[in-house]
This record gives structure tokens, sequence and C-alpha cells, in this order.
């Protein structure tokens, strides 16, 4: 019965997805005041239904319903509740469910947060975003019913994949698709600006704060997924340029341009035609991804099951909803027009290069994510792509990225004196070529050519944010306590630099973990001591453990430095006992300058065990500055312009003016 | 005008080949190199670089060649597969170590077993390009003759290797040299 509801309440929920992209957009048309009011009440019911269908579906997990094949397939009565209730999105049909239940959230967030833009606006924004809903929605039911029965129904459920078994891979899919699906308010914002014809700078300014929320989100997604690949797949990488992590870095990428380019638009009322573009390529790399990963065109570790008629349906609505928004644009971009001149030394052109460098790193991606595709679309003779290319293309797009990360902030918009900026560049530039030159030393006492770029480029970027900070410090609130001043700095200040250092953070992770890490594989005899960069591990047994769904064999090693123990490390190679897959949990003792990682490998004899020792230096800063890059973004996101602008709505007050003037010499 | 039409443009052709690629099924791609005999090439080995892998090793036997390298995720997804035809199935499987770091294979394969009779190693991966390699893992068969009768592109899942693998090889052992 319960899954009957939960399928009905998903056909009640198109139904309304229907009305709400039909009755508002016409109503905006034909300036319809009754239909265009019909929006909000829509999109809060289509919530309302889609949250029934996901508690109706959950539901089935709790009470172990195998008569629903999609139950059935992911799920076991010996799994534990948590997994059980994450298992929902463990597989396509309850992905998907989760997708449109993290729709009606972003749109019902616009219903609500939208009450002093003007009723056109909002109701086409809502008619795009119920559009998108319907395409959801009608790809789940014709498609990837997760409310299928299945007679007569098993007695016992195949599991969920053992690899989702994992507290990281819990929270990772939800705010993954929280950023993919985030990016539709961006969207709806410009589909809407561009069907009333009306681009001026108040969509810019409204879809600001929602790009970086979504962004920031995307953002913890991505980071989760490495994190989980780190402790989960037993070899100690965090990257592995899988076609499934690229679809998520893919709309990163181009969401961090956007975040840019917004602020261009808002603030100076420029770029206008490029900003539009981005904030749909944004959300359509979004979608492109979902295709990639569902359709089967990309063979992946990570992709889902796979069938044709689901490829074909993305692939319409691709067509469709992708095909349809850049035909609008080239429709309606030419009579666009961005006021306001600058000059080449100027912050436009900083951000401006930002794009561009963010864009083509994206296109590098593209190429080599689809690359196979190519080829055999087009019989060609081939070459090859992987994580070499990748390495390599990246490493050399990141070199300026990171420069101008450096140098964007202390540039004025429309023009800069460039002698200020060069005099303040120069010290920056100093600090992180001797940080550059020192910290390796500092950390594993050598250094080479590459190494040496790698910390000054992230050096140069901690100490640019940092110096940004200063100067801003100097230049508010004279007189005041430290701690005031501290707090007069405007929000997005802080979101901005503390991002900028994130990065810095992030690339000397990079920098000091591929340069400088060790590895060592040996056969180890229980009590044996074996030793790796001063750390001594010493294997004192392994022992049968019983899990709730599984066998594990669990080492116990012990890891000592300068003689004291530091940690006790307890490495498992766990066997399923529904798929009987093997799974390894790494054992790790995190720090903050080092991570010391050992994985179990495989017994060679009843006393001994393969085993894999690593010494990660710094590897930690990697999410530490992905983190702090979140961080930064939500502090951004709160800056006080974006909250006065609720309250104030519409109409631009003294205090409004006054405020961008102050922005604009900042 | 044109300048905004290209977005679109550029859209249409990416779906085009997105159109393309879902009715093609991406473990099977036809080569130019099936039904020929396989590339003259001469590799060090990854046991021991000084002795050399060369084109006749794969005479008069049936085997498989498998491209595979440390840092293909997708490898370690079929190496149990490949570790079980080795084993239980008796297939004679070489390696094919590609744009690989050989201290990082040697440490792959012991961490996760030798399935391998013996692995070439292609660190520039231009013998690669002459097998018609484009992603790793790939998988050749070649039989007695040294000739390429099959090419599997992508992970070896256990479906792979019981359906198409084995019939072939059990089929392909059966003929004479």
């Amino acid at each position: 019965m319960i899954p009957e509801i939960g399928h009905f309440a998903l056909i009640l929920a198109l139904c309304l997805a229907f009305v709400q992209t039909l009755v508002p957009i016409l109503g905006a048309q034909t300036n319809t005041v009754q239909w265009m009011a019909v929006a909000k009440p829509a999109a809060r019911g289509q919530l309302l239904f889609i949250a029934v269908s996901y508690v109706c579906l959950t539901y089935s997990f709790i009470s172990n319903d195998f008569s629903v094949l999609y139950v059935a397939n992911n799920s076991n009565t010996a799994l534990p509740l948590h997994y059980k209730i994450s298992a929902v999105w463990g597989a396509h049909e309850g992905s998907l469910l989760l997708w449109v239940l993290m729709l009606g959230l972003w749109t019902v967030a616009v219903t609500v947060f939208s009450s002093s833009l003007p009723r056109d606006m909002v109701a086409r924004v809502l008619g795009v975003m119920g559009f998108v809903s319907v395409g959801f929605l009608l790809f789940t039911l014709l498609t990837s019913n997760p409310f299928e029965r299945v007679f007569p129904s098993p007695v016992e459920g195949r599991d969920l994949n053992p690899l989702l078994q994992d507290p990281g891979l819990v929270i990772h899919p939800p705010m993954l698709y929280m950023g993919y699906v985030g990016f539709s308010v961006a969207f709806a914002f410009a589909i809407a600006a561009l069907l009333g014809g009306k681009l001026d700078s108040i969509w810019a300014r409204w879809s600001r704060p929602w790009v970086i929320y979504a962004w920031v989100f995307l953002t913890i997604g991505i980071t989760l997924g490495s994190w989980w690949a780190y402790h989960e797949l037993g070899w100690g990488g965090w990257w592995f340029w899988d076609p499934v992590e690229n679809a998520s870095f893919m709309p990163w990428l181009v969401g961090t341009a956007l975040v840019h380019s917004l602020a261009v638009t808002d603030k100076r009322s420029n770029l206008k035609n490029w900003t539009v573009l981005l904030a749909i390529l944004a959300f359509s790399l979004s979608l492109l991804g979902t295709f990639l990963v569902r359709s089967g065109v990309l063979v992946s570790v990570h992709a889902f099951a796979t069938d044709p008629a689901r490829g074909l349906y993305i692939l319409i609505f691709l067509a469709v909803v992708i095909g349809g928004s850049l035909s609008l644009y080239a429709l309606r971009a030419p009579s666009i027009q961005s006021s306001g001149q600058f000059e080449i030394f100027s912050r436009e052109t900083a951000l401006l290069i930002n794009n561009v460098l963010l864009l083509v790193a994206m296109l590098t991606i593209l190429v080599g994510t689809l690359y196979p595709l190519f080829v055999s679309a087009l019989n060609l003779p081939s070459l090859s792509v992987g994580k070499p290319y990748f390495d390599l293309v990246f490493s050399a797009l990141t070199l300026p990225l990171v420069l101008v990360v450096g140098i964007g902030p202390f540039m004025r918009w429309k023009s800069t004196p460039v002698g200020q900026v060069i005099r303040r560049l120069l010290k920056i530039a100093v600090i992180g070529l001797v940080a550059g030159l020192v910290l390796p030393l500092m950390v594993a006492g050598k250094s080479s050519i590459l190494v040496t770029l790698g910390a000054t480029l992230g050096a140069w970027s901690i100490a640019s944010a940092a110096y940004y900070l200063f100067k801003n410090l100097r230049q508010t609130g004279r007189g005041m306590h430290f701690f005031r001043r501290l707090g007069k700095i405007p929000h997005a200040t802080w979101g901005m630099s503390i991002a900028h250092l994130g990065i810095g953070v992030f690339v000397l992770g990079v920098t000091f973990v591929s340069a400088f890490e060790q590895v060592r594989e040996l056969p180890m005899q229980v009590g044996q001591k074996a030793e790796l960069s001063g750390y001594v591990f010493q294997l004192d047994g392994v022992q049968d453990v019983q899990g709730p769904n599984y066998l594990s064999k669990q080492a116990s090693v012990r890891v000592f430095k300068n003689g004291e123990p530091v940690a006790l490390l307890l490495p498992e190679k766990r066997t399923y006992l529904v798929q009987q897959n093997p799974m390894t949990e790494a054992g790790i003792d995190s720090g903050f300058l080092r991570d010391v990682y050992v994985a179990l490998g495989e017994q060679v004899d009843s006393q001994t065990w393969g085993m894999r020792l690593y010494y990660k230096p710094f590897v930690q800063w990697i999410w530490l500055g992905a983190t702090l890059m979140a961080f930064g973004g939500i502090l951004a996101a709160l800056d006080r312009r974006y909250r006065l602008r609720l309250k104030r709505g519409k109409k631009t007050t003294v205090a409004d003016v006054h405020e961008r003037q102050v922005a604009a010499v900042s | 005008m044109s300048k905004y039409l290209l977005p679109v443009i550029l859209f249409f052709i990416l779906t085009s080949f997105l159109f393309v690629g879902l009715y093609r099924d991406p473990t099977e791609v036809s080569s130019p190199l099936l039904g020929k005999p396989v590339p003259q090439f001469s590799l060090p080995r990854l046991a021991d670089s000084e002795a050399m892998f060369s084109e006749d090793e794969f005479l008069g036997k049936v085997s498989l060649l498998n491209v595979w390298a440390s840092w293909c995720v997708a490898c370690r997804e079929e190496h149990p597969v490949l570790t079980e035809l080795a084993h239980r199935h008796e297939v004679i499987l070489y390696g094919l170590n590609y744009k690989d770091d050989t201290a990082d294979a040697r440490q792959y394969l012991v961490e996760h077993g030798n399935p391998f009779l013996a692995s070439a190693v292609d660190a520039s991966g231009r013998i690669g390009i002459e097998w018609g390699v484009y992603g790793v893992p790939e998988t050749f068969v070649i039989d007695k003759n040294g000739i390429i009768r099959y090419k599997h592109i992508g992970v070896i899942t256990w479906r792979d290797a019981e359906e198409k693998l084995l019939p072939l090889i059990g089929q392909l052992q059966n003929e004479t040299s």
C-alpha cells in the first residue's frame, strides 16, 4: 500500500509541475496577475507530494519491503538502519527521486525569498524550474520508477553496494545534488530575464547569493567524494579523473566562473551576455553530468546500471532544455547592452581572465572525458587520454589561474593605478618566493624546481589573501578596538579572502603530497616492524571481526616515532556477505602536517600479510583548502548587502547607491 | 548575431556525438587491427627491464593482452576477473603496462597479485598507439598465429568473461595453427 501511495504522490507532483510551468509563464507573457499567482502554491504543493513520495520510499527501505524491486536490489535485513535510509539514493531510481526533492526544496526557497522581486520575474523563474521538474519527474515515472513491485517478492534483499556503505557516502550525493540542482536557480533567473527581455543588473544581484550557495554545496560534495575515495578505496589517492568525478568537476569550474562574472555584472553592469551564458552553461553541465552517469555512454567505475532508453530520454531532455536555452540566448543576447567601459588594467579584466581560464579548464576536461566517444563515433585512429593527460593539462592551467587569484583583489574596478598595484604585488611575490624556497626544505629537507613552483604559487595565494585582509583592516574603523575592526570588514571581503586562502592551502597540499609522499609495500609477519619516513610500524596481529553484514580481517598496527607510540591503526579487509565483494578499510592517523596510512593486503601465509604503508605529508591540506573555499563562499553569501536588499526590496535607497560607490572604490 | 549562435551550434554537434555514443556498446568498438597480425614491437619486461618482450611471444598459443596501469581505477575493478581467468581457467594472460611508473606498476602487482605471464612496459605510450589503445583497460584476444581476433574495451566483468571471452578462447584453441 505504502509504495502505491508514493507512486501516486509522484504522479500528482508531476501534474502540479505541469501547472507550475504553463500557467505562470503564460500569465507573465499576457500580464495576467491571477495566472502568475499560481506559481507559488503550485511549487509548494509539488514539494509536498514529492516529499510524501520520498518518505514512502524511505519507509519501504526501513520496513524491509522486498516486494519493491528497488528495495530488494539495494537493501538487506542485516543492513544497519542509517545505511537503509541512505540506500534510498544508493542507485539510479532513488537518486532521481532525491534530485527532484532537492529541486523542489530550491524552488520553494525561491518562493520564500522572492517577495520583493517583480511579479512577472518570479512567475517566469518558477515556471522554468517547474519545467525542469516536469522533465525529471517524467523521466522517473516513465523509465525509472522506484516503486515498481516484484512478484513473487524475494525473502531477502541483495544488499547495498558495499562501496556505498561508508559515512562519507551517506552525505556525499545529497551535497553534490544540492549543488547541481542549485544551479537551476541561476539558470531559471537567466532564462526568465531572457524571456522577459529585461536584462538589467537586478537579476544578477538576485542570483548572486543563490549561485554562491549552490557552489558551496557542490564544493562540499566534491570534497567529500574525494575524501571518501581516499578512505575507502584503499590506495591513498584523492582524485582519479574518473568520468563521474569529471562530471561533477565541470559544473564546479563553470560555477566558479559564474560567481566571479556575476560580481562584474552586479557591480558594473558589464559582461551581461557572458554571465547569462555562464548561468546557462553551469546548469547545462549539471544536466550533462547526469546524462553521462546515467546513460552508460562512458565506462566508469562509478556508473550506475545502464540502459539506452534512459540515456535517450535524458538526451532528448538535454536537447530541449539546453538547446532551447542556447537558442533563446542567440535570439535575445544581441540586444543586450552592457554599459560601463573598463581599461585593460582593471578588476574587470582580471575577472575576465579568470573566467577564460576556468572555461578552458572545463573544456579540456570535457574533451578528455568525451574523447573515447568522439573517437568511436568517427572511427579515428586513436590516442590515449587518462590520468597522465589530465594531470599535465590541468597543472599547466592551474599556474596562471592561481597567479590571477593573487592579483585580482588588488585591482580596482574600471581602471587601476599600475605602479601602486605592482608595488603591492612585489611584496607578495617576494613572500611567496621565499616561502616556496624554504617550505619544501622544512617539510622534506629537499626540493626541486616543480616543488618550488608549486609551493611558491600556494604561498603567493595565501600571502595575497592575508595582505588584502590586512589592507582592509587598516582602512576600516580607524581608532577602534582591533576586534571591532575585524567585525567591520564586510562579510564578502572575508569570504573572498578565505576562499582564496583555501586555494593556496589546497595547492600546497597537492604539491607536498605528490612530491614527498612515501610508500612501502611489503609482507609483514605478526610481530615484525617496518620503518618508513621516521615512523616505525609494528604488526601486532590480525583478528576476525564480525560486522552487521560483513566479515572482516582486522589488523592492529602500532605506529611509533622516536620510540614513542603515535597511533594504533586498524586497517580492515571486509567481505560483504551478500555481494561477496572484498572491500578495504584503510587505517589512517590523520594529522595537520601528515597522515600515516596503512592498508591490509592479501594473506601470504598464516602469520604473514601483505601490507602497504604510506607517509603522506600535508594531504589533509587538500580537503582543508577545499573546506576553506566552501566556508569563504558561505561568508560571502551572508554579506549584509544581500540581507538588506531582502528587506528593502527593489527600491534603491540612498544608502544603496552610497554602498555601491564605496564598493566600486574598494 | 553569428557569435551568439556559436554556443547552440557547438551544443548540437556535441549532442549528435552523444546520440551516436548511446547506441554503441562502449565495450565493443571495431578496431582496424581485428583480423590482422599483432603490430611489431619490442619493449622491456616489467619483471626484468633487461629482457625484451616482442610480438613473437604470442605465437603458438591463444592468449590475452591486457592493457593496464597502476593509475587506472577501472583496472582494479577487473583485476579479480583477470586473476580468476589466469588461475582457474588457465588462460594465458600478458600485460601491456601503459604510461606508468615502473615502480608503481610492480607494487600494484605485489599488492593485487600478478595474473600475467609477463608484462611489457610501454612507458611512453608509443606502442599503445600502434595497438590502437585509446583508454585503459583494454583487452585483446590473440590466436595461435598471432592474429588479433577480438578487442574488449573497458572493464571485463564476470559476465563478459563467461559469455564472451571464455567461449571465444575455447573456440580459438580448437583451431589449428
